[in-house]
């Protein structure tokens, strides 16, 4: 690391800028100092801890499961015994709320990680290979974009709705990588004249190994944060395309599901509506947030400095 | 710069028309045309259901590539896209739906890129600022809404409103009242009135991701040599900002406005199903409901066609940027 940041630096009685910590800081805990010296970063990541927390272990301590009935509350409004109300057939909606956000949070982590996995293989490799190769990868990755990947789930959804939820994260990683996978070809293509990648190369090292070796970790700053990104977006198309009947199929509920059921009385009774709504973009903005800061701080190129 | 174009138009093309064919395959093999007659009591005898899915020319016991050529011959000769299972003309359907669909789009589309661009100027001009900041964190919020939460938040609230004022101060279900009668501005105002929340649902979401993306590729600019070379001639720091920071900011802004597109539209299917408007959004979701295969083939030809448009529209506004394109 040979450039400075103004936020992680301390500046030594003498006047000479020193990088804080030792010279056996590693790359990598200079990068975790420097993402939580951006307030962001911690609020987004504290944030995402509670929450995940809140949705595994809430249900244990509230009395209500999120199917039993309050055959002496229909449609009730949050109250002390029903915090967020209850549904016209008397289910509460806080224990339903809870566990469409474990459904939730579980295809948000899922599918983030695992879409910018499947972008760096194929950058990486579109990059490396070059020629022919390159051409074919870059001109598939613009057929997929033209379409929506919101309509081609759409149009796909007859056959992951009678499969379980699992099959909807396939797919949601099947078509949530196009644009990072140029982005990481783009990163590749530079990496590939780097004097260490020839050198493995005139050496006899074969192209999958090095692309594992040195192009995927070099590239590997951009991965972690779409991965952070793609968690929110995820569960935003999660939750629309369950709203839409297309996405999480019951018995299994998820926030997009819940907001489905929730819109058709939302002008009567908010509650249904509002409060997994609120919670829905916490969730989201929580993990924008910290992909944002991880962004500032990793990627030199990225023309904002951490704030 | 006519050349360039036309070469990425041909390119456009040529990717919009695989896209639809391969779109056809899709949604022939994921289909099933035939459910809503099995189970039926009496009984539908096979011939029958033969004959109606020859007629919408979706029969799977047909091979799908030749399915595909019969539908694309069809096309190209006839301009028609074919029978929906509710028996009406698929093309005669989009051109119905159409207008509903663009004119959110446009109207999304220019308002969206306008109002964005600006805040991000803005905002890079002000960074750290508080203006800034509050820009910042308001879009960080908005991207993190879906659009049909924004949609109904702003049901919730004109409804609010409407009881408060204690008339309908905003209509917001369909397109405009059914079956209000009176003079053209009467008609104009109603429909008006309609547009407003979808608009502002649609905007909303529009405004936020191109001003987060201005923000930072004026950033990138504003350190620049040439803004510092333009001030020390003598130009207002106004004028340096906007005749060279703007334009080459605006630049990268060209290709993110092809890749945006696809998101400006599904925010905009979005949009008119929760507004209950009769446009494409609305067509896709019910052609994937009712299986019908010639209704979802023609929301994804329409659908390339506009990206198509918005692609060579990108490429004209990056060359009309950049005069290196030109050359």
């Amino acid at each position: 690391m040979t450039f400075t940041d103004p936020n992680t630096t301390t500046l030594p009685e003498d006047g000479t800028v020193r990088e804080l910590g030792d010279r056996t800081t590693t790359r990598g805990s200079t990068i975790v100092r420097r993402v939580f010296a951006a307030k962001r970063a911690r609020v987004g990541a504290v944030l995402l801890v509670i929450i995940a927390l809140w949705a595994f272990v809430g249900p244990l301590l509230y009395p209500w499961g999120f199917l039993d009935q309050d055959v002496r509350a229909f449609g009730d409004s949050p109250s002390a015994n029903h915090w967020f109300g209850t549904n016209n057939i008397g289910q509460d909606i806080y224990a339903q709320t809870l566990v469409g956000l474990q459904k939730s949070l579980i295809i948000g982590f899922i599918v983030g990680p695992a879409a910018a996995l499947i972008a760096g293989v194929v950058g990486a490799v579109a990059g490396y290979l070059g020629g022919v190769w390159d051409k074919i990868i870059v001109w598939v990755i613009d057929l997929l974009l033209v379409l929506p990947s919101f309509y081609i789930l759409v149009l796909l959804s007859p056959v992951f709705r009678s499969l379980s939820w699992v099959a909807l994260v396939v797919f949601l990683a099947l078509f949530g990588w196009m644009v990072l996978a140029r982005v990481i070809r783009g990163q590749t293509m530079s990496l590939r004249e780097r004097d260490y990648v020839k050198a493995a190369r005139f050496m006899g090292v074969s192209g999958a190994t090095i692309v594992r070796r040195h192009i995927l970790p070099n590239v590997a700053s951009l991965l972690i944060i779409d991965a952070t990104l793609g968690i929110g977006a995820a569960i935003l198309a999660e939750s629309t395309l369950s709203f839409f009947g297309f996405g999480v199929q019951p018995p299994d509920v998820s926030l997009g599901t819940i907001l489905a059921l929730g819109s058709t009385s939302a002008v009567t009774r908010p509650w249904l509506f509002v409060f997994p709504a609120a919670i829905l973009v916490v969730t989201v903005l929580a993990s924008s947030l910290l992909g944002d800061a991880l962004r500032d701080a990793i990627d030199p190129t990225s023309g904002a400095t951490s704030d | 710069m006519v050349g360039f174009i036309g070469r990425r138009l041909v390119n456009y093309v040529f990717l919009s028309a695989i896209a639809t064919a391969l779109g056809y395959l899709l949604v022939s093999s994921t289909f099933q045309p035939a459910a809503r007659f099995l189970g039926r009591n009496p009984p539908v005898p096979q011939a029958s259901i033969d004959a109606a899915l020859d007629k919408l020319g979706v029969n799977p016991s047909v091979p799908i590539l030749e399915r595909l050529w019969e539908w694309g011959t069809h096309l190209v000769t006839t301009g028609s896209l074919g029978i929906s299972t509710r028996g009406t003309q698929v093309t005669a359907d989009i051109f119905e739906r159409a207008g509903t669909s663009l004119r959110l789009l446009i109207i999304g589309t220019v308002l969206g890129a306008v109002i964005g661009v600006a805040l991000g100027v803005w905002g890079a001009v002000r960074q750290y600022k508080a203006s800034d900041q509050v820009i910042t964190y308001a879009s960080f919020t908005v991207l993190a809404t879906p659009v049909f939460v924004i949609g109904i938040l702003l049901m919730i609230g004109a409804t609010l409103l409407n009881r408060a004022v204690g008339t309908n101060v905003i209509n917001f279900t369909g397109e405009y009242s059914a079956g209000l009668q009176g003079n053209f501005f009467t008609i104009l105002q109603d429909r008006l009135i309609h547009l407003l929340l979808p608009t502002i649902t649609l905007t909303i979401g529009a405004i936020a991701s191109y001003s987060r993306y201005q923000r930072s590729a004026m950033l990138d600019v504003l350190s620049a040599d040439y803004i510092r070379t333009a001030r020390s001639k003598g130009r207002t720091r106004g004028s340096a900002l906007v005749r060279h920071g703007v334009r080459v900011a605006l630049i990268p802004m060209s290709t993110f406005f092809a890749y945006s597109f696809g998101l400006v539209l599904t925010g905009a299917s979005i949009t008119e199903s929760v507004f209950s408007w009769h446009g494409m959004g609305e067509y896709l979701i019910m052609s994937t409901t009712n299986s019908d295969v010639n209704a979802a083939a023609g929301t994804i030809l329409f659908t390339s066609i506009l990206v198509l448009i918005a692609g060579t529209l990108s490429d004209v506004i990056y060359a009309a940027l950049d005069p290196r394109v030109r050359v």
